[in-house]
């Protein structure tokens, strides 16, 4: 077979996937941070040891968190006082304003699984459709979305994750698509 | 013969850029994140709280989210416990914790470990900046 250009390519990309699934969790003594002439490091859980049990991904810790949380690999408690109300939000929101990108669509569920409404609203958000003059500018430097992808929910590199609505398929309205909770 | 494949590859790669050129892009944006990301060792989403440890000679805080996420949702801390979602805005003092604010809701010895465990928290290089750490992928101008 002849060796064509586009076989050189490929074998970039393979390559590049390779390294980037090949990599892991670095150890806590070699991870930058820890100082390790502190003797607990060693009492210290390993990131590799926790999270090679979880759903793994390419990017941020590997782990698919939304998919080990629903298909219960991990347990994480929703509150410590009794009293704390706790409400799942089951309402998904197609944004259209994404220039020539797929549509936003952002699902409450998720979130509200991981937050309470308050952590968004109306500190972030403003709880109304097309009130939020979101941008990708903004989002990259940390506001909006940007509060918390790119810093600790899944990076911004993924941009399909949230641009996800191909804008030649979608025949529905733009903004709340449905309340079931 | 090494300019040989210099030469060979020039050529492959004006193929390219005539043939292929989205491929080489995708190609060349994997090498540029796999390299990038290969710098940063930090676990994504580590937190280094610095704002009083360097000053009274103890070493900086690592906070991990990943191994807390594992054990409690985000609405626990960033809600309940009222952790503003910002690295270094917290104005944390181990007076407060010892009194169960901000850490020392759960790091009383009954939840989690207790503050006579300094070093298991305190456990950073000493000098490391306040802020998230591992994060940085998108190079973006970011404010964490």
């Amino acid at each position: 077979m002849k060796f064509k250009p586009r076989h050189l390519v490929f074998m970039i990309i393979v390559w590049s996937a390779l390294q980037a699934q090949g990599s892991g969790w670095k150890s806590l003594s070699e991870d930058g941070l820890h100082d390790p002439a502190n003797p607990a490091i060693e009492l210290l859980q390993q990131p590799a040891e926790a999270l090679s049990q979880l759903p793994p991904d390419t990017v941020g810790n590997r782990v698919l968190w939304n998919r080990a949380l629903r298909e219960q690999y991990i347990q994480p408690r929703t509150n410590i006082y009794p009293e704390t109300k706790i409400e799942i939000i089951d309402m998904d929101i197609i944004m259209e304003k994404t220039g020539e990108m797929p549509l936003v669509l952002f699902p409450h569920r998720p979130h509200t699984e991981w937050l309470d409404c308050t952590n968004c609203h109306d500190k972030i958000f403003i709880e109304k459709v097309d009130a939020n003059p979101v941008n990708m500018f903004a989002i990259l430097s940390g506001q909006y979305c940007g509060q918390c992808h790119g810093a600790v929910a899944f990076p911004l590199t993924e941009c399909n994750r949230c641009h996800s609505v191909p804008r030649s398929t979608f025949a529905g309205k733009p903004g709340v698509q449905s309340r079931t909770n | 013969m090494i300019q040989m494949i210099m030469l060979s590859t020039m050529n492959a790669l004006n193929n390219i850029i005539g043939s292929g050129r989205r491929l080489l892009l995708i190609g060349l944006a994997g090498l540029g994140a796999t390299g990038f990301s290969s710098g940063v060792s930090a676990e994504y989403a580590d937190v280094v709280l610095n704002r009083l440890s360097d000053k009274n000679d103890v070493r900086p805080v690592i906070f991990p989210h990943w191994f807390h996420r594992i054990r409690f949702r985000c609405k626990v801390c960033h809600n309940e416990l009222a952790f503003e979602m910002r690295a270094g805005a917290n104005e944390i003092t181990m007076g407060k914790i010892i009194d169960g604010q901000y850490c020392g809701l759960c790091h009383n010895n009954e939840v989690a470990w207790g503050v006579d465990n300094c070093s298991l928290c305190h456990s950073g290089k000493p000098g490391l900046k306040t802020g998230i750490r591992g994060s940085n992928q998108t190079g973006g101008p970011g404010r964490w």
